[in-house]
């Protein structure tokens, strides 16, 4: 139990996907204009990451060694299109805004580096829990990022406004901004991991 | 450890320092500063004070409580930030703004990155291009100049030189540059902008100020203002729909100011002759790209930090010869 509850807050502290790992980046900067948006992209990466972490962990015996990563990615691809359609009856307007970084979860290097390093390794419950702690830092990191440029750049947190939107800074929105608040997150991050 | 400093050979000493350099700089401004304030007003006092004062103040307390050095306001490097970044704003811009500016170039763009020296990008342009893009309208919105009245203040409300030149190239149309000001007038400081790119003359003056003190080579100011009058030039004589006079682009916007004044700053700049030579050739290639093609109708400051990015591979690959060193 004591592995499984390292395994699980490694995602989410030490090895975090964003500032720690740094790895999916593009998701982190495009979809984290609003703290909704972080969040949902966050969610969706989640779930693919812990049934795919949890069959490919099934899997692990089964697929030759040569052809295991055309195997990894079909079983994400499977998990993602179901991510994808389900978001598309469901929540259409979520849809719209996320748009192609849904069908990119497939190459994520998130999820893919998860079952490489940890899944094809690991029994199914460690694998589960992995994908859990990594989904769960990965959505805390693009819901926090998503809150402050929301925050700077349009005077609202999750569509509540706390400050006039004229005295909001419109480059936190947009890449630069993106960059900026990702840099300092990062920075602060290593500091009080220390 | 000791007060002693140990140091190859030659020891030779002169009086240059970080300080004399941004003395020199802030000098060199002052002409241009006065047309500015003849033109526009109690706004430029206003703006310059505001930007200049949290440029220090930011400086000082990150030095001080966050980074827990020795603040380093006395070399003056902040205050020449805080009155360049004046320089690149509009006269009427809301103070919250220049303060934010100054917080961005200041903390953001210097001392994040290690303090004067370290910095990447010329913290003052970081500064504008930030306030540019973070409040595109206020940032865009040049007022007038009223100080004594010229034919330009009947003629046209509001666009300035370039906005104008951008229409015309657009649209492709060389009769909409007769709205543009007369030269003399562009070149003396009598137009809409920000108020560090009225005056082409007087900042031309505070340049040769500059070169004559040796506080900055000739190589980067000639190189970039040669690539603009020979790119223009090329636009003009070829005859392409719409393309202004060459003599035109040199006197407008930001051109001079950033020339002389920011695409020199010695962090951000190469540091060999022929390094300073591409830098300066790039970044008067790219204003003539964002001036004939880009939104912007302005692309000096995107052009310096452009070409700041691209400093560190110059001075990789373009290394003065080692004495001794045998051509292979």
């Amino acid at each position: 139990m004591n592995k499984g509850l390292k395994t699980l807050t490694n995602g989410i502290l030490r090895e975090n996907p964003t500032f720690g790992l740094v790895l999916g980046m593009c998701p982190t900067l495009a979809t984290t204009t609003s703290a909704i948006n972080g969040m949902s992209m966050g969610l969706a990466t989640l779930f693919v990451l812990v049934c795919s972490n949890v069959v490919i962990s099934l899997l692990k015996n089964l697929i030759p060694d040569k052809v295991r990563i055309p195997a990894f990615i079909v079983v994400i691809a499977t998990f993602v299109t179901l991510v994808q359609l389900t978001m598309q009856a469901y929540l259409p307007a979520l849809y719209e805004t996320l748009g192609l970084f849904i069908p990119l979860i497939v190459v994520n290097c998130i999820v893919l580096g998860r079952a490489e390093a940890f899944a094809a390794k690991n029994t199914v419950w460690l694998s589960a829990l992995d994908g859990l702690g990594m989904g769960i830092g990965f959505t805390l990191s693009l819901t926090v990022l998503g809150a402050i440029r929301e925050l700077l750049g349009a005077g609202s947190v999750f569509g509540w406004q706390v400050y006039p939107e004229n005295y909001a800074q419109l480059i936190f929105v947009l890449a630069p901004g993106a960059f900026i608040c990702l840099a300092y997150l990062m920075a602060a991050m290593k500091k009080a991991m220390k | 450890m000791s007060n002693f400093i140990v140091s190859p050979a030659p020891h030779v000493h002169s009086s240059d320092s970080v300080r004399r350099n941004m003395l020199n700089v802030i000098i060199a401004l002052l002409p241009a500063y006065v047309v500015s304030l003849i033109a526009f007003g109690w706004g430029v006092l206003i703006v310059t004070a505001i930007s200049v004062c949290s440029c220090v103040l930011f400086e000082y307390l990150i030095t001080r409580y966050v980074l827990r050095q020795q603040p380093t306001i006395g070399d003056l490097s902040a205050l020449l930030t805080g009155l360049l970044l004046a320089f690149n704003l509009p006269s009427n811009l809301p103070w919250w703004q220049v303060v934010i500016g100054a917080f961005v170039a200041i903390v953001i763009a210097k001392l994040s990155f290690g303090g004067l020296g370290q910095n990447i990008f010329n913290p003052a342009l970081v500064g504008r291009v930030f306030l540019l893009i973070a409040f595109p309208v206020q940032m865009t919105t040049w007022p007038l100049p009223k100080g004594f009245a010229t034919s330009y203040l009947d003629a046209t409300t509001g666009a300035t030189p370039l906005a104008t030149m951008k229409n015309a190239i657009k649209a492709g149309d060389a009769s909409l540059l007769d709205q543009l000001p007369e030269l003399w007038d562009m070149t003396l400081g009598m137009i809409g902008g920000s108020f560090g790119e009225v005056s082409a003359l007087l900042l031309l003056v505070g340049g040769i100020y500059l070169l004559c003190t040796k506080t900055i080579t000739w190589h980067i100011p000639v190189s970039i203002l040669l690539t603009v009058f020979g790119v223009s030039g090329l636009m003009y004589v070829c005859g392409m729909p719409g393309a202004a006079a060459p003599w035109y682009h040199l006197v407008a916007g930001g051109l001079m100011l950033g020339a002389f004044f920011m695409a020199t700053d010695y962090v951000t700049s190469p540091m060999t002759g022929w390094g300073q030579v591409i830098y300066g050739i790039g970044i008067g290639l790219i204003v003539m790209v964002i001036r004939t093609w880009g939104a912007y109708p302005e692309g000096v400051s995107f052009a310096i930090l452009i070409m700041n990015a691209c400093t560190p591979l110059l001075n990789m690959y373009i290394r003065p010869k080692r004495f001794g060193e045998v051509k292979k």
